[in-house]
C-alpha cells in the first residue's frame, strides 16, 4: 500500500512525477514536490526520529526548516549528511534516509530507558553528577558521556564533494517570498531596481501556499504563480529559492546558503550547495513568522505537530491528517480550524484556554479548556482535555498546537540590536534601524493578516526605492484577506507530568523552573544551564516560550528577562560550502617560474615558496637521495659553474628624481651615494626598529634604481615602500612599481662563470670592464636585458635578467652550457647550503624579532641620514650583550645531524627554559666543510665564538655538542666572491 | 565590511590590509626623544566610538585614512592619504 495518507486529487505536488526513495532501508514513494517528511507521512510514517537525551520517539512538528524533531541522515559513503531536516530534504528517485540517535532500530530503541530515569537526569545533571573525583574528568567521563551524547553521525573521511562559493550584488535584496517579499520585489523590480528575491523554500510562495488565502479574487497560489512569472520574465530581477540567508554583517553583505545539487537524483555537475556572499544596497526582511507550540504533559508524541504545519501538509502535500485536535490561544487557530474543516479535515475539537471563544462552528469547540495529556506509543492516539465539564479523551491522529507566532526576527538581530517585546502580540518584534540597510516587512514585523503583509511589503519597497534614488511605480496592493489577530498568551498547562518547550534537546518546563530555582535566573544562564535552544535548531520553536515560563518562574516580566542573543548563521551552513575552494590547491593561484617546465622535464621535485614553485634539486641516474643531488650541485657551484632560477625575488622598479632620497629613506645604508651601474647590498628595517627585509639595490641610472626583495617578503615591502611614499613624501618625484613577472633572472655561479657568461653575452665581460657589484644592460642572446655581477653563494657570480617571455629558452641555453663545462642547474636545497657556507641570511634568520644589530649589521645603519627604524634600533634593550646574536655553528663531531628549531644550552647546563641560550635558525650539510653546518643565534653570541655549547632538539631527540663559530664559514675574506 | 576606495570604488573587506591607528602618520623628528618614540610607536587609543585607522587597498596599492565607529562598525569616510 503506498501514499495511503494522501487526500485524492489535492496538493500543489506533481502526481505525474513519482519518486522512489527508502527510510531505514525501506522503500517508499512520494511525487515531486514533496519533501522527506511529507512524503514519509503521505505513507503513514509518522515516527521519523528519536530524541536527543530521552530517546523519545518523536515525528514532525513543523513543514519548515525550523524542524527540531525529524532530524536524518541522508546520502552515503563520504557525504554522508547527520541531523538533516526532513522538513527541507527533498525527495527524489534514489533518495535513502536513515533515521538516527537509536539501537538497534527506530521502533525499539534500547537507549529509551533513559526516559524511564527521566528525574535523575533532569537540567544540570552532568554538572551534578560527575563531578568527583576530577581525575575522571577527562579519562572516565567525557569519553562515556561523548559516546553517549550526538545525535547523527558523520563519515569520518574527507567530504569530497562539490561546494561552491560566489558572490551577487544587488540594489535591493528581498529575504522571504510570502506575500510581503513577492510584493516587494515586483514593485521595486517593475521599478527597475537590480533585485535579488532569495527564499529558503524550494517554492515561492510562503504561507500563500498554506493558508490559501484568497489574493485579488484568486487563490493565494495562483496569485503567487502569477507575480513569479511576471518576476521570472524581468532582467533585473534574480529569484534565488532554495537559499536561506544565513547572516547580517556590517556594509549591506549578507551571507546565504543555495541548496543546488541536494534535491537532485543526478546533480551531475552541479555542487551540492553554494555560499553567497551577497552586497546589496537596500535589504527587505519579509521572512515571516513562525508558530511556536503549546507546552502540555507528552506535547511530543508523533503525531503532534504545529497547526501551521497541518495546513502546510494539507494545503501543499496533499496529506490526510486523520482526525486533529487543535489546541490554540489564538484567532489563527481557529481560523485554521476552520480552513481545514472547509478542505475536507475532520476537526475532532477545537481547545482554547480563551473564556471568550465562539462556540458555533462545524465542529466542537471547548473554551476556557487545555490540552492536558496525550497517549500512544509510537504515535498520538487519543488527546486528553480539561474542560468545563470535566476531562474527555479525544480520538485523533494529529494534535494541531499553536501557541501564537514569533516574527522571524533574527537576522534583524544580527548586528547586536535587541527586539522589543508586544504585549498584544505576546512576541518580540524588531525595531526600526536595527540593521542599517534593512526595512523589515509582513510577519516579520507581527503584520500577520495577508492584506498587511501586502501592504507592508509594498510600503518598504516604496521606501527603499526612495533611498536608491529610483521613482517608485504606482502599485498598489491587492485585496486580500484582512482579518484581524488577537491573542491570549498562553504558555504551557499546569497539569503535572513532563511538557516540553525544546524537543531538540529535551529541554522541559521543569528544567526550565529548576534553572531559576537553583539561581541560574538570567535568561543567558538558563540557557546554559538547561541547554534549551543549544541544538541544531537553535530553539526556534522554543525560545519564546522558554524564557516565558523562566519570567513566570522569576516572578519577572518577559520584557525584563529579554531574549538571548540571535548571532549568524541562521540556520546550520555546513563547512563544505563555506570552505569551498579552499581545500588542496582551492582557488590559490600557483606562481611559475618561465624555467618551471623544464625543471619539471629534469625530474626536480617542486617545492612551494609562497605562491610560487620553486626546484628543490635536480636528481641524476646515479643518484638516489636528495642530499646527493644537494652535494652534488653545492660542489658543482664550488668548482665549476651552475644555474639557479631567482625569478622570484621581488623586483621593484623605482625611478624618478627623488629616487635616492626615497631609497635613502627606505634603507638603512645609503643608495644616494651608489654610482649609476654600480650595486649595493641593503637592509630595511620596520619603524620599531627591527629587521623587515634585505636585497639588492641597483642603479641602472641617475634616476632609475632596480631593488630586489626576497621572494617570501616581495609583497609586504610593495605595501611598506607604498605607505612611506603616501604617508610621508607623496610629494617626492618617485615612482615604482613591482616588475617581478617582467623580468626572469638566472644566477651564473662558479669559478667558471665568467667563461659561461662570456658564450652567450654580446660584449664579453672582464674584470676590469665588469667588476664586482656591478650592473647594467647587456645584450644576451641578441636581447636586451640586464646583467649584474651579484652572487648568492660567495663565488664568482653574474645574474642575468631578460623580458619574461625569453626565460625558457636563456634558461635552457645556460643548464646546456653549464653541463657542458661540468657544471649544470641547482636548486633550493643547493643553493641554501651555499648561502649557509657564506652566513648569507633569509627570513629562517630575519623572522621578525631580530634587529639590525642581532645579525652583526648595525654598521649599516647610517649617522648621516634619518630613516625607517632608525629611531627604534637605537633603543635600550634592542642592542647590547643580552641579545642573541647570530652566530654559526659546527658540531664537533661532524658527521653529527643537526636540525633547525633545535635550542641552545652551555654545555654543562640542563636543557630546560631557564637555561636556554638560544636556537638554530637554519642547517645544512656542507661538502665543501665535509660538516654540517648551522646558524642561529646566541646570547652574546659574538663574544663567544670558540665556544662549546649543547644543541638540543626536544622533538626529534637531538643533541650534539657544537663550536661557535663566525657565521661565515667558507671564505671569510671573499676572494672567490671578487673573482 | 566594506569600504569605499577612494580610487576604485566600495569593495569587499577581503582586499584590503589593516596596518593600525592613523597616529601612525605623526611620524615625530629623527630626534625626538625616546618617550615620543614610544608612545608613536606603541601607545594607542582603544575608543569605542570613532576611530581613524590605516587600510591598504591590495587591488591599488592605494593607503587610506578609514573614519569608522567601533560601536555601530559604521564606516564614516575614507580617504586616500597622497
Amino acid at each position: 500500500m503506498t501514499q495511503s495518507h494522501r487526500i485524492p486529487g489535492k496538493g500543489l505536488i506533481d502526481r505525474s512525477r513519482p519518486v522512489r526513495f527508502s527510510f531505514d532501508g525501506r522503500p517508499y514513494e512520494g511525487f515531486a514536490g514533496d519533501t522527506l517528511a511529507s512524503a514519509l507521512l503521505a505513507n503513514g510514517v509518522r515516527l521519523m526520529a528519536r530524541s536527543f537525551k530521552y530517546h523519545r520517539p518523536r515525528g514532525v512538528l513543523t513543514a519548515g526548516p525550523e524542524e527540531p524533531n525529524a532530524l536524518v541522515e541522508v546520502f552515503e559513503g563520504e557525504q554522508k549528511t547527520p541531523n538533516m531536516r526532513a522538513t527541507v530534504q527533498e525527495v527524489f528517485t534514489g533518495l535513502r534516509a536513515q533515521s538516527q540517535n537509536r539501537w538497534p532500530s527506530l521502533r525499539h530503541d534500547l537507549m529509551a530507558v533513559n526516559d524511564r530515569f527521566a528525574r535523575f537526569l533532569a537540567a544540570g545533571f552532568y554538572y551534578k553528577t560527575f563531578m568527583w573525583p576530577a581525575a575522571f574528568w577527562e579519562r572516565v567521563y567525557e569519553p562515556a558521556i561523548r559516546r553517549a551524547a550526538g545525535l547523527g553521525a558523520l563519515s569520518g573521511q574527507p567530504d569530497e564533494g562539490r561546494y561552491e562559493q560566489a558572490f551577487a550584488f544587488c540594489d535591493l535584496l528581498v529575504i522571504g517570498a510570502g506575500p510581503a517579499g513577492l510584493m516587494a520585489a515586483l514593485s521595486a523590480g517593475r521599478a527597475g531596481a537590480d533585485v535579488i528575491l532569495a527564499e529558503a523554500d524550494a517554492r515561492m510562495g510562503g504561507r500563500l501556499l498554506a493558508d490559501q488565502p484568497t489574493v485579488a479574487d484568486r487563490p493565494g497560489p495562483d496569485w503567487a504563480s502569477q507575480v513569479l512569472g511576471e518576476l521570472a520574465a524581468m532582467p533585473n530581477v534574480r529569484l534565488m529559492p532554495r537559499t536561506t540567508v544565513t547572516g547580517a554583517y556590517d556594509g549591506g553583505t549578507w551571507g546565504a546558503l543555495e541548496r543546488v545539487g541536494l534535491h537532485l537524483a543526478d546533480p551531475g555537475a552541479l555542487p551540492r550547495e553554494c555560499f553567497w556572499r551577497i552586497v546589496a544596497r537596500r535589504a527587505i526582511l519579509a521572512a515571516g513568522a513562525l508558530e511556536r507550540p503549546i507546552a502540555h504533559p507528552d506535547n511530543d508524541r508523533p503525531g503532534v505537530m504545529l497547526v501551521s504545519a497541518v495546513q502546510s501538509y494539507v494545503a501543499r502535500h496533499g496529506i490526510d491528517p486523520g482526525r486533529v485536535v487543535v489546541f490554540g490561544n489564538n484567532d489563527s487557530a481557529l481560523q485554521a480550524a476552520r480552513v481545514l474543516t472547509a478542505q475536507g479535515v475532520r476537526i475532532a475539537g477545537y481547545v482554547d484556554p480563551r473564556e471568550d471563544v465562539a462556540v458555533v462552528e462545524d465542529f466542537p469547540v471547548y473554551p476556557g479548556a487545555a490540552v492536558t495529556g496525550t497517549r500512544g506509543r509510537l504515535g498520538l492516539r487519543d488527546v486528553a482535555v480539561r474542560h468545563k465539564g470535566g476531562v474527555s479523551l479525544i480520538e485523533a491522529e494529529t494534535l494541531a498546537l499553536s501557541g501564537g507566532w514569533n516574527p522571524t526576527l533574527h537576522l534583524a538581530c544580527h548586528l547586536g540590536g535587541r527586539p522589543d517585546w508586544d504585549a498584544g502580540l505576546a512576541a518580540f518584534v524588531p525595531r526600526a534601524g536595527m540593521v542599517p540597510s534593512m526595512t523589515v516587512a509582513g510577519a516579520a514585523r507581527g503584520q500577520f493578516s495577508t492584506a498587511a503583509c501586502l501592504a507592508d511589503g509594498l510600503a518598504a519597497a516604496k521606501a527603499a526605492l526612495s533611498d536608491l534614488g529610483l521613482k517608485p511605480g504606482t502599485d498598489t496592493a491587492p485585496a486580500a484577506e484582512d482579518r484581524p489577530y488577537t491573542i491570549a498568551p498562553f504558555w504551557a498547562v499546569d497539569a503535572g507530568g513532563r511538557a516540553w518547550l525544546d524537543f531538540a534537546n529535551d529541554v522541559t518546563t521543569k528544567d526550565v523552573q529548576l534553572s531559576a530555582q537553583e539561581g541560574f535566573s538570567a535568561v543567558e544562564h538558563m540557557k546554559r544551564y538547561t541547554t534549551q535552544g543549544m541544538a541544531p535548531d537553535q530553539g526556534k520553536t522554543s525560545n519564546v516560550t522558554a524564557l516565558a515560563v523562566l519570567a513566570e518562574a522569576t516572578g519577572q516580566g518577559i520584557a525584563q528577562t529579554g531574549t538571548t542573543t540571535f548571532r549568524p548563521p541562521f540556520m546550520p551552513v555546513s563547512i563544505g560550502a563555506m570552505g569551498a575552494g579552499g581545500r588542496g590547491m582551492g582557488f590559490a593561484p600557483r606562481r611559475l617560474a618561465t624555467s618551471d617546465g623544464q625543471s619539471r622535464d629534469m625530474g626536480a621535485p617542486m617545492i612551494e615558496a609562497g605562491l610560487w614553485y620553486r626546484p628543490s634539486y635536480f636528481p641524476r641516474a646515479n643518484e638516489v637521495t636528495w642530499r646527493q643531488s644537494c652535494d652534488r650541485e653545492v660542489t658543482m657551484v664550488r668548482s665549476s659553474v651552475a644555474v639557479c632560477d631567482v625569478s622570484t625575488l621581488g623586483k621593484i622598479d623605482v625611478q624618478g628624481p627623488d629616487a635616492e632620497r626615497f631609497l635613502d629613506f627606505l634603507y638603512t645604508n645609503a643608495m644616494a651615494s651608489l654610482k649609476p651601474g654600480r650595486t649595493r647590498y641593503g637592509l630595511m628595517l620596520r619603524e620599531d626598529g627591527h629587521v623587515m627585509d634585505d636585497g639588492t639595490c641597483a642603479r641602472l641610472g641617475q634616476d632609475h634604481f632596480v631593488i630586489t626583495t626576497t621572494t617570501a617578503a616581495a609583497g609586504q615591502v610593495m605595501r611598506h615602500m607604498d605607505f612611506v611614499q603616501q604617508a610621508f613624501c607623496a610629494n617626492w618625484a618617485v615612482r615604482f612599481a613591482s616588475v617581478t613577472e617582467h623580468w626572469a633572472q638566472f644566477a651564473v655561479a662558479g669559478p667558471k662563470a665568467r667563461e659561461l657568461v662570456n658564450k652567450i653575452l654580446q660584449t664579453p665581460v672582464d674584470e676590469r670592464n665588469f667588476p664586482f657589484m656591478a650592473c647594467g644592460p647587456a645584450c644576451i642572446l641578441g636581447v636586451q636585458g640586464r646583467l649584474f655581477r651579484i652572487s648568492f653563494s660567495g663565488e664568482l657570480g653574474y645574474e642575468l635578467a631578460v623580458p619574461a617571455r625569453y626565460g625558457a629558452d636563456l634558461f635552457a641555453r645556460l643548464v646546456r652550457e653549464a653541463e657542458g663545462m661540468g657544471g649544470g642547474a641547482y636548486g633550493m636545497e643547493a643553493l641554501n647550503v651555499l648561502r649557509i657556507e657564506k652566513g648569507f641570511i633569509t627570513h629562517a634568520e630575519i623572522h621578525g624579532r631580530v634587529t639590525a644589530f642581532d645579525i652583526g649589521m648595525a654598521g649599516m645603519i647610517s649617522a648621516r641620514k634619518d630613516c625607517i627604524g632608525k629611531a627604534a634600533s637605537r633603543r635600550p634593550g634592542l642592542t647590547g650583550a643580552e641579545r642573541e646574536q647570530l652566530v654559526g655553528l659546527m658540531p664537533i663531531e661532524p658527521q653529527a645531524a643537526i636540525s633547525a628549531g633545535a635550542h641552545l644550552y652551555d654545555k654543562d647546563a640542563p636543557a630546560t627554559r631557564e637555561h636556554n641560550q638560544g636556537y638554530v635558525t637554519s642547517v645544512g650539510y656542507s661538502p665543501t666543510l665535509q660538516s654540517w653546518l648551522g646558524l642561529g643565534f646566541l646570547r652574546n653570541g659574538r663574544a663567544r665564538h670558540g665556544e662549546i655549547v649543547r644543541l638540543v632538539d626536544g622533538l626529534r631527540g637531538i643533541k650534539v655538542a657544537c663550536r661557535v663559530v663566525h657565521p661565515v664559514f667558507h671564505d671569510p675574506e671573499g676572494g672567490k666572491l671578487r673573482g | 565590511m566594506r569600504i569605499s576606495c577612494p580610487c576604485c570604488g566600495p569593495r569587499d573587506r577581503r582586499e584590503f590590509t589593516y596596518l593600525g591607528a592613523a597616529a601612525y602618520l605623526d611620524r615625530p623628528d629623527p630626534d625626538a626623544p625616546a618617550p615620543e618614540w614610544d608612545a608613536y610607536l606603541h601607545l594607542r587609543d582603544n575608543p569605542a566610538g570613532r576611530t581613524r585607522d590605516l587600510w591598504y587597498h591590495d587591488a591599488c596599492g592605494s593607503w587610506i585614512v578609514v573614519t569608522r565607529d567601533t560601536v555601530t562598525h559604521a564606516v564614516l569616510a575614507a580617504e586616500a592619504l597622497a
